[in-house]
């Protein structure tokens, strides 16, 4: 092998000597993930504290410590962080980068110094995010989807956030275009489509409806900002505007955005449940399938979020039945994932347990969302806490809940090192109890009218607040406990080899763990299935050093 | 970078040898990259048009007036201009691809003089329209205006557009330029070209989205004025 620049160090620029510079500058497709990882989950806790601010103000009726404002200010920085800076980007920018490129046998995405150049847009991203914080004006109040009119008129720093979730829509279609280039060109010799792991289908129809979705929010907040300090009349109707026409370009973009964050979490799920089953899937092109259609028909449902702000009858009907859809290819994958532990040899190690948490918390957040797809029980449950609970249910119990599963499944391909099992099952089971006692209980006080975003509210929902508080103590503690299982893992835990859970994808398939540069030695030669068990054993076996099939 | 790129071999089970994409030297995926981001731009400046379309439905008297009122004779000769740097621009490409360097590098100068030219005439536009009172936080688009609200949302979406349109040929000249100082550099040859390519498609699409921007703006409120419905 001939030797390139990128060979020695790595690196966007130049060939620096510090380690710290070499992490900074580095255009390793893991390092970056990595580094991803770092950031969000900084932000990430940022977001639960102010959650629990929140909830404490909540604890009783009437005003705490909080002034409303300030309670707007604290939803809104809540939603800009877990949807924007965490969620959104999440399991793509995290495990798309570190895994995508092992599973598919590459060297490295297609673009690696647009790769690097995207995480520093992102991190710039997030600072202008942040920064309307330290402002006289303060942080926005208009909660994470800046509906017009009133983010044209507050008197908040709207244009910092704007301008910072229109910087990381940038980067987020430039992961996508990245992934969707690498995933085409980059597959190695033999790997036709019907042979990528599950989670690399997810990744493809994720960079799909980034680069498809993401655009038209693009556009909308410049356009928002135009409205706001050029006042160009497009969303405001003293000039004729219409703010309904923001909804509609907004949930155009946001409500694939949906799909985007489930479906890499969804790939993940087809990971974990095949390996600790010891079973090839069931099902494989229908679920390979049907993350492609979610995606397809999670473009044209946006108008449900609409029912109540003005909008053709005969348009709500179509929209209501088209989100009904949604469901079946999501239900089609549920029913793979039980079939495949049906006859399997289940092993219940924690990412087991988390994929098999996530298929309850999922179940109950995914049904409740179509029972607020139809229109007369919508236009009820508009804007209640049985709103938040089915979306919490939904991004939390599903997309977040997998990304923990995917974190303590990949953690030892990551750092080389094996976290402790039964720690790791205690917290999943902290968690698991406090995050049902926190969310359950807002389905019924939404269902009898707590509405969402209200700082205060009548003494009969108190005892819901009150049992939600607790939960919410209860998960915290759950989540610090995982971080800190993982932190001693890092540190303090045993070699984990290469291949500690049978898995049989090739980013288990590496001469070191965790992974050298350039990842595998040699690129092999792929005529597999990616879940081919036998008798509960890995089938295909490698020779790690050339990467000849050795069984 | 040291050294030409090798790609490497993977061998199947058969002995058979297969030659493996490597991400460098990636003249496809270079351009597939491309493509999917012009198409980006193409669905930003979509959500536009549909708002445009949307808004026109609403008031189409207010829209065809607004349209009259604005000058075809420069916007066609921008349109013209952009039409021949789109020329020079394929014409640098093709030279550049047969070897020719020099002459591509003289085509690529012709497409930035061109370029700035439509700005120039870009910027006369705006001047008059300024002078009649018609621009962003000026007069006549101040909430309290005559100005029927048809014609105020026309020409908000009217500076919106063409001044995210012209932001993209400022764009474009700024990549043209690094383009001729990469040339120089013989960082991009006539057998490692992708970044000319892709720079030539770029230009494509700024102009193929004026060739929507100009009839849409211009053009609609033409037979008002010329007489001819």
């Amino acid at each position: 092998m001939s030797k390139t620049y990128f060979d020695e160090t790595h690196c966007a620029i130049g060939h620096p000597k510090s380690k710290f510079m070499q992490w900074m500058l580095t255009v390793d497709h893991k390092r970056i993930g990595i580094m991803y990882a770092a950031v969000m989950f900084f932000y990430f806790f940022i977001a639960v504290a102010t959650a629990f601010m929140m909830r404490l103000e909540l604890f009783a009726p009437g005003g705490q410590f909080m002034d409303g404002d300030t309670f707007n200010q604290a939803f809104t920085l809540h939603g800009v962080i877990m949807i924007f800076l965490f969620i959104v980007p999440g399991i793509p920018a995290i495990f798309g980068n570190i895994v995508m490129p092992l599973m598919i046998g590459a060297k490295d995405v297609s673009f690696p110094r647009l790769n690097w150049f995207t995480f520093w847009l992102y991190v710039v991203g997030t600072v202008v995010a942040m920064s309307s914080l330290f402002t006289d004006a303060g942080f926005a109040d208009t909660g994470w989807t800046f509906y017009a009119p009133y983010s044209i008129n507050t008197s908040t720093n709207v244009i910092f956030t704007l301008v910072a979730a229109f910087i990381l829509g940038m980067a987020s279609i430039l992961t996508g275009l990245n992934f969707l280039v690498t995933i085409h060109r980059l597959r190695a010799p033999g790997m036709d489509f019907w042979k990528m792991p599950l989670f690399v289908w997810g990744i493809y129809a994720t960079a799909w409806i980034q680069l498809l979705a993401t655009p038209v929010v693009g556009i909308t907040l410049i356009l928002a900002i135009m409205e706001k300090y050029f006042g160009i009349g497009i969303f405001d109707p003293a000039k004729g505007g219409d703010p309904v026409l923001f909804e509609h370009l907004f949930w155009i973009y946001s409500h694939p955005a949906v799909y985007l964050m489930i479906l890499p979490a969804f790939g993940i799920m087809s990971e974990i449940i095949p390996v600790f089953s010891r079973r090839e899937i069931f099902g494989y092109r229908a679920i390979a399938i049907s993350s492609a259609s979610i995606a397809g028909i999670g473009y044209l449902v946006w108008g449900h979020h609409l029912y109540t702000s003005g909008m053709a009858d005969t348009a709500k009907v179509i929209f209501s039945f088209l989100t009904f859809f949604v469901a079946i290819p999501t239900g089609i994958k549920f029913y793979d994932w039980i079939a495949t532990m049906y006859k399997g040899k289940v092993i219940l190690s924690t990412p087991m347990l988390w994929a098999l948490g996530t298929i309850i918390t999922f179940t109950i957040g995914g049904l409740t969302g179509v029972t607020i797809a139809m229109i007369g029980v919508d236009i009820h449950l508009q804007d209640t806490y049985y709103t938040v609970a089915h979306f919490h249910y939904a991004m939390l119990g599903g997309v977040v809940f997998l990304l923990f599963a995917g974190m303590h499944y990949w953690f030892p391909l990551v750092t080389g090192k094996m976290y402790d099992e039964k720690h790791g099952k205690i917290s999943f089971y902290i968690q698991f109890v406090g995050f049902n006692l926190l969310w359950f209980p807002m389905f019924i006080a939404g269902y009898y009218g707590m509405p969402r975003r209200y700082f205060d509210y009548l003494p009969e929902f108190q005892i819901y607040h009150q049992l939600s508080f607790f939960g919410a103590v209860i998960f915290i503690s759950g989540l610090v406990y995982m971080f800190v299982v993982f932190y001693k893992g890092w540190t303090k835990g045993k070699p984990a080899g290469t291949n500690p859970w049978n898995a049989t994808t090739l980013e288990w398939h590496l001469p070191s763990s965790p992974p050298p540069l350039e990842n595998h030695s040699k690129v092999p030669y792929v005529d597999f299935n990616p879940y081919e068990y036998h008798h509960g054993h890995p089938v295909v076996k490698f020779n790690y050093e050339t990467m000849q099939r050795i069984d | 970078m040291s050294g030409p790129y090798v790609p490497e071999i993977a061998t199947d089970r058969d002995g058979n040898q297969h030659e493996v994409q490597g991400w460098q030297d990636d003249f496809y995926g270079g351009k597939l990259g491309f493509w999917l981001f012009m198409f980006t731009e193409v669905l930003m400046f979509g959500a536009m048009f549909m708002a445009l379309a949307y808004y026109n439905t609403l008031h189409p008297q207010d829209f065809l007036d607004a349209s009259a009122s604005l000058n075809r004779l420069l916007g066609g000769v921008n349109t013209v201009v952009l039409l021949i740097s789109a020329l020079t621009m394929g014409l640098g490409l093709l030279n550049m691809r047969v070897g020719k360097v020099k002459e591509a590098k003289l085509m690529i100068w012709a497409t930035i003089i061109l370029a700035a030219a439509f700005l120039v005439i870009k910027g006369f536009e705006w001047r008059a329209e300024y002078n009649h009172g018609i621009f962003l936080m000026h007069d006549q688009m101040l909430p309290g205006s005559s100005l029927p609200f048809g014609q105020k949302l026309f020409f908000g979406l009217y500076f919106t557009m063409t001044g995210l349109h012209g932001f993209h040929i400022i764009i474009g000249i700024g990549l043209m330029i690094w383009l001729l100082k990469r040339i120089n550099a013989e960082k991009v040859r006539p057998d490692h070209h992708i970044l000319h390519w892709n720079i030539a498609l770029y230009w494509d699409i700024v102009h193929l989205i004026w060739v929507f921007v100009f009839p849409y703006y211009y053009m609609i409120g033409a037979g008002g004025v010329t007489g001819g419905h």
